[in-house]
């Protein structure tokens, strides 16, 4: 896991509300940190409470960036996010960096005084320069909290749209509908007093505007930024004709390279630049996701992203409920594989607790999880035809197999999607005959036989292969830099994969393989996947065979509780979902609820290097490209 | 190099064997009639099948596994006639969108708490199915139901239908019964197991009680103990 010595029992001898009072234990430095503390001087490094060092000096972050990336190799930045100390009076930015190679991430903070009431707090550098990967996190950052990044290239709200008023995620700030702080709230029992959510009107004292603003005048532009940003470059016509300014920025000037000689011969030609929106409402983008491409011809030279259509800004539901309560709404991240994100979830709150799940429950997870990657891979890989044009057919043939996986999921755990069934400690169920019988069946006879059905439908097919091979190329060293994780860098030739870079559960005990290509491409990113999914078969076979002799029924280490208290800390937890890496990032006070419940989701930081990726190809091919990062948009804009 | 459109034929062969299975299966199906047969949905629908799985909802249903949940419902004790529930308010804290309202039965004279409840509201419009109020209830005095087919129209007044009350919510412990067999049978073996310790407890008492005067100093030490 990340930090290990996140909150040891030691950490505070005396007793809890006594100890929240007192100064937070702080964090015990790793080697690497160390380096960082005798290079810049221990005034600028300092250990924070708990995870990670304290930057003192908020002008010498880049610094600190550039040093960790090129000295210390810690070459992508995989979690960037703020946790808003009301009581102290600032914000926390806490950064976190790994290394593609392996190992615990390193975690560094800054911290920024908070600002009165809505206004925007002092800016922090941007480390867009450092970490491509910390763009649409910083993004993220500014529109849920009001911390402006200086040096960003974009710096616009992401989640939330242009005009929204307040920092959501802001402890001063209340949602409509507010109730309380923290669930369990007080009108429910005894008392009773029961209204429709609909009933208390919403645009009453719930609702803030800005000073000085009319509803009633007030015409909406929200996308001009968006436009803006994106008309640079473009040619612009002169009346008469003869002049052409053009601005060609960087990107397009690659397209016409990659164009080969045919450049010269376009760019005599009088031709617009046009913008289009794909999306939010189109088949191809997997859901609400508005890609706005700037088109020369039909070759793609700049792409946006507009996000947010499926916001419902899960982190602040997630600080309002209690530990327990948070994990069925995990479940509705990534809604295609809600058993894989639970892992995550319970991992980090378990490792501030200190509990250890049972031998039992370790395997249950383990097949759980393993099954939802077959799952999820089968539905990426048939959608992923779906973008290609072979409506349907594909992807029903591999939807029946994943709907065999659902039947499991749901007679073991209720649900198909929405399963619910990890607990702190344990799972919630065990499997009877009957269901065991079912997953040996899937495991030793349908799903080898579909795998390789699968393969004969489509690693030949001359049409995927003249579709896919070549495109949406992104080589190792641009992949790590944006932070891409999952199938996506490992079709990359980086073997990258939490479950062995960082282990978590019981994996060791498993004999399976890391698959990597080295093409980088839509094609390889299709072919790891279907090699990952042999590979989860051998870890489910293994599972299955071990499990026999673990105790039927032994699921549940320790009591069963409903009100959890978490000791004072924070901690970062990470699984390998078959999207990438999922990380939590939880700060506990101590009490019933989280005080800060970041996910870092793998869907959402992957595209960031779509603009990458597409650029210089064909509007068509963007919707491939766009299929093989394989995103879920309930765990991309949360 | 391979030829060109081998690739295609062979996936066009995968689609043809799909084609061929599922006139395989329901031949098979037809032949094989006298035998011990499965219905058509379950046959269809397991991972032995090779043919079409398609099962034409709501002409034909699968059979729901027992775990399924959908909405909760509260359990009558059909031999007493009374509600399990004692509005111990531990559904109402573990429900994660906090959908649960309960309004508690207050002693007219003493005004004290009685255990059982005077409303119990569920808001089903916000209810996430998790399930946690059924897993996490001591007395299983609330259940999570089978029936997923609730619909309204407009005129029927959906927004006030989907709040369910006392009323509505309350049904029989013969069709918890019914929905949820190994349930039941581990709720009637802890009854019995409950039960069995109760009635040894008093059968000790009473063999205390009928001969106190036999060993009156050896009985003595662990009453006061």
């Amino acid at each position: 896991m990340s930090q290990t010595p996140t909150n040891p029992p030691a950490a505070k001898p005396a007793a809890g509300h006594g100890a929240k009072a007192a100064a937070p234990k702080l964090a015990v430095l790793t080697p690497e940190m160390q380096q960082l503390q005798q290079h810049f001087g221990e005034a600028l490094i300092t250990p924070a409470p708990f995870v990670g060092v304290l930057v003192n000096d908020k002008r010498r972050l880049v610094d600190v960036a550039r040093y960790l990336r090129d000295e210390l190799k810690y070459d992508s930045i995989t979690n960037l996010t703020a946790v808003d100390y009301i009581k102290e009076g600032y914000f926390e930015v806490v950064y976190q960096v790994q290394r593609s190679t392996g190992g615990e991430p390193l975690t560094f903070k800054a911290r920024v005084p908070r600002p009165q009431g809505n206004d925007l707090s002092e800016p922090l550098p941007s480390l867009t320069a450092v970490y491509a990967g910390a763009d649409f996190q910083e993004r993220e950052v500014y529109d849920m909290f009001g911390i402006p990044f200086e040096g960003h290239p974009d710096l616009r709200r992401i989640l939330l749209w242009e005009g929204f008023y307040g920092w959501p995620l802001r402890k001063d700030w209340h949602e409509p509908y507010y109730e309380g702080d923290t669930k369990p709230f007080e009108s429910r029992w005894p008392g009773g007093d029961h209204k429709l959510a609909e009933e208390r009107v919403p645009w009453e004292d719930n609702v803030n505007y800005p000073p000085g603003f009319d509803p009633l005048s007030f015409v909406a532009n929200p996308d001009a930024g968006l436009y803006d940003s994106m008309m640079h470059g473009v040619r612009v016509v002169q009346s008469d004709g003869s002049a052409l300014t053009t601005q060609q920025n960087g990107t397009a000037t690659a397209a016409a390279e990659r164009n080969g000689g045919a450049a010269t011969a376009l760019d005599e030609l009088q031709t617009d630049q046009i913008i289009v929106n794909m999306g939010p409402q189109h088949p191809s983008t997997h859901g609400v996701l508005r890609m706005v491409v700037k088109l020369d011809g039909e070759t793609v030279t700049d792409l946006k992203l507009a996000l947010g259509y499926l916001h419902r800004n899960h982190e602040k539901i997630g600080e309002r409920n209690t530990w327990l309560h948070n994990i069925p709404y995990t479940d509705r991240l990534d809604y295609i594989c809600g058993l894989a994100n639970e892992w995550g979830y319970v991992l980090t709150v378990e490792k501030m607790m200190g509990i250890k799940p049972t031998e039992r429950a370790e395997y249950l997870r383990v097949l759980m999880a393993e099954l939802t990657r077959i799952q999820s891979h089968f539905w990426a890989i048939g959608f992923l035809l779906n973008d290609l044009g072979a409506f349907y057919t594909p992807a029903l043939y591999f939807i029946t197999e994943r709907d065999l996986i659902l039947d499991l999921f749901e007679s073991v755990t209720g649900s198909r999607l929405m399963c619910n069934y990890f607990r702190f400690g344990g799972v919630a169920r065990d499997l009877t005959e009957a269901q065991l019988a079912h997953a040996k069946e899937l495991a030793f006879e349908r799903i080898p036989r579909k795998i390789d059905e699968l393969e004969a439908l489509l690693t030949d097919n001359e049409i995927v292969r003249a579709r896919t091979i070549g495109v949406g190329y992104l080589p190792a060293d641009r992949s790590i830099n944006y932070s891409l994780t999952g199938p996506c860098i490992r079709a990359a030739g980086v073997p990258y994969d939490i479950r062995r870079v960082d282990p978590y559960g019981i994996y060791d005990r498993f004999d399976f393989d890391i698959p990597v290509l080295y093409g980088a491409d839509v094609y390889d990113r299709y072919r790891v996947r279907v090699m990952e999914m042999r590979q989860s078969l051998r870890i489910v076979q293994q599972c299955l065979k071990q499990m026999e002799d673990t105790r039927w029924g032994d699921i549940q280490a320790g009591k069963k509780a409903y009100n959890h208290r978490v000791p004072a800390g924070q901690a970062y937890g990470r699984v390998e979902t078959p999207k990438g890496e999922l990380g939590f990032y939880l700060v506990s006070d101590g009490g019933q609820n989280a005080y800060r419940y970041h996910v870092r989701s793998s869907s959402f930081i992957n595209l960031n290097s779509l603009k990458e990726m597409v650029v210089g190809h064909k509007v068509a091919d963007a919707v491939v490209i766009l299929g093989s990062l394989d995103i879920v948009l309930g765990e991309v804009d949360r | 190099m391979s030829l060109m459109g081998i690739g295609i034929l062979k996936g066009l062969g995968v689609t043809l064997r799909h084609f061929i299975d599922t006139y395989a299966e329901d031949l098979k199906y037809i032949l094989n009639k006298s035998g011990v047969q499965q219905p058509r949905p379950l046959r269809r629908q397991s991972p032995k099948n090779r043919g079409l799985v398609t099962v034409e909802y709501p002409k034909e249903r699968l059979p729901l596994p027992e775990n399924f949940r959908y909405i909760p419902f509260l359990v009558k004790d059909t031999q007493t006639n009374d509600d399990k529930c004692t509005s111990c308010g531990i559904c109402a804290k573990v429900c994660p969108p906090q959908c649960i309202w309960i309004v508690r039965t207050e002693d007219p004279v003493t005004k004290r708490p009685v255990p059982q409840p005077k409303q119990f509201y569920i808001d089903t419009t916000i209810c996430m199915n998790c399930g946690y109020c059924a897993e996490f209830c001591p007395f299983d005095a609330i259940k999570m139901d089978h029936n997923y087919e609730l619909s309204y129209y407009p005129e029927e007044q959906p927004h006030k239908r989907l709040i369910h009350d006392k009323h509505i919510l309350t049904k029989p412990d013969t069709y918890h019964a019914a929905i949820h067999p190994s349930d039941w049978q581990r709720e009637l073996a802890e009854k019995a197991a409950e039960e069995e310790k109760k009635r040894a407890a008093a059968e000790a008492k009473a063999k205390a009680a009928a001969n106190p005067a036999a060993a009156p100093s050896s009985t003595q030490p662990p009453a006061s103990a």
